[in-house]
């Protein structure tokens, strides 16, 4: 984490590195190591599976961990049906991944397991994954869009009651927000997720820097860091989970783009 | 800044491996799971309306049921009632009757009792005027020393009993 004696990086925490001596990996042409966030990724699907599992006793009367799958499969559902309607239905799986997927990233990039030695990695604090879960949602918006609508699909971009003689312009307009969207999408829980390693890394090089000065140092600027690092922490789980549930709320927005048009 | 810096050597294994992972959740747990998981929801759902509405079927059937016993109930009710009015008036009849047969029998016992009451006084007048008939013959004959015969005393008497 120092990268000189006495000095922390606080980007130092986003470095890919390949692990287990898989730097050599290729797939036609491309060179796709098994890193350290792969295998972050890995970790989360797989807490996702034994979570999801964990809740397929499928009693009738639900025990706490099936409550705990049902009230998510609930809340995506719900979510759905309040964004996009009954067609929202078919999409569930796949917001329910995706929603999953992000929050247990989230999630498990923030667990103290350096105390342990070992070192979390938040890859939702990469855009060139982000980007990927934007990109996918971006691909589906526009595929339903247009396998439902045909060219009809346009007239999202035509507000009802725009004057004629705006229409292109506002065309243009709307055009460009759409086309944003899949960017913003991504770079939103990217920023935000990497705001707040950064926060957090910044603030423990404080306590760290001023341990090492000298105690007057340490009681003025050290501890208050500290104190402030807990209240971070606290509101970087929070931010945790508002980030996938922005991501998942603004994929059922764009979803009732393409189903409903507006 | 890592995510640029890295992002010539890293990027292909980043897409490569979220597609991997996310599609692995996606299929193992998005459409194998969750379905599975929404329908036990659904299926807990119904049964819980079907319950409901098998408890609500029961009240109504409950409801008819009280009301058709309340309907039993008035009729034998008002029937319970007709039989102890009617046995009442029977009984009435009854009594009125058998008052009535008493009261007979007293009107009879008191007319046979005011004949045999007649008669006696009848008989006692005959006696009294018998006595009286003799009583005067024998003052006639004592003190006129006339004969009388019995039935001039006796008419003699009778005109005296009648005169007073």
């Amino acid at each position: 984490m120092a990268a000189e004696a006495g000095k922390v990086d606080p980007m130092h925490q986003f470095t890919i590195e390949p692990l287990f001596g898989t730097e050599g990996w290729q797939l036609a042409g491309y060179h796709i190591p098994f890193t350290n966030s792969a295998l972050w990724m890995a970790l989360a699907s797989l807490l996702m599976l034994v979570f999801v599992a964990g809740g397929m006793k499928r009693q009738l009367v639900p025990g706490r961990w099936q409550m705990a799958v049902e009230s998510f499969t609930g809340f995506i559902d719900g979510l759905l049906a309040a964004n996009v309607g009954p067609a929202g239905k078919k999409y569930v799986p796949y917001m329910f991944t995706l929603f999953m997927f992000i929050l247990f990233a989230n999630f498990l990039g923030l667990l103290p397991l350096g105390v342990v030695g070992l070192h979390a990695f938040t890859f939702t604090s990469h855009f060139s994954a982000t980007g990927v879960l934007a990109v996918v949602t971006f691909a589906i918006v526009i595929i339903v869009g247009f396998a439902k609508h045909g060219f009809h699909f346009f007239s999202l971009f035509v507000p009802h009651g725009t004057p004629l003689v705006m229409i292109p312009l506002i065309f243009c307009v709307e055009l460009i927000s759409f086309l944003v969207r899949p960017f913003s999408l991504g770079l939103r829980l990217f920023v935000a997720m990497m705001a707040g390693h950064v926060l957090l890394e910044v603030l423990s090089s404080f306590v760290i820097s001023t341990g090492n000065a000298n105690i007057g140092l340490f009681a003025i600027a050290g501890l208050p860091s500290f104190v402030l690092m807990v209240g971070i922490c606290a509101l970087e789980l929070l931010v945790a989970g508002i980030q996938a549930y922005v991501f998942a709320l603004l994929t059922c927005v764009y979803l009732n783009d393409a189903e409903n048009l507006h | 800044m890592p995510q640029i810096a890295q992002l010539g050597e890293f990027y292909a294994s980043q897409i490569f491996w979220l597609v991997v992972f996310f599609g692995l959740a996606f299929f193992i747990v998005g459409r194998g799971m969750v379905p599975k998981v929404m329908d036990t929801v659904a299926h807990r759902d119904k049964q819980i309306s079907d319950d409901f509405a098998a408890a609500e079927q029961a009240r109504r059937e409950a409801d008819v049921q009280e009301e058709a016993w309340r309907a039993r109930e008035n009729a034998r009710r008002a029937e319970a009632q007709g039989v102890i009015a009617e046995a009442r008036s029977k009984a009435a009849l009854a009594t009125e009757g058998r008052l009535a047969e008493t009261q007979r029998g007293l009107d009879a016992k008191i007319a046979a009792a005011e004949a045999r009451i007649a008669e006696a006084l009848a008989a006692a007048s005959a006696e009294i005027e018998n006595v009286a008939t003799d009583a005067a013959r024998d003052v006639v004959a004592r003190v006129a020393g006339i004969a009388v015969d019995d039935g001039a005393a006796r008419v003699a008497v009778k005109e005296k009993l009648a005169h007073g």
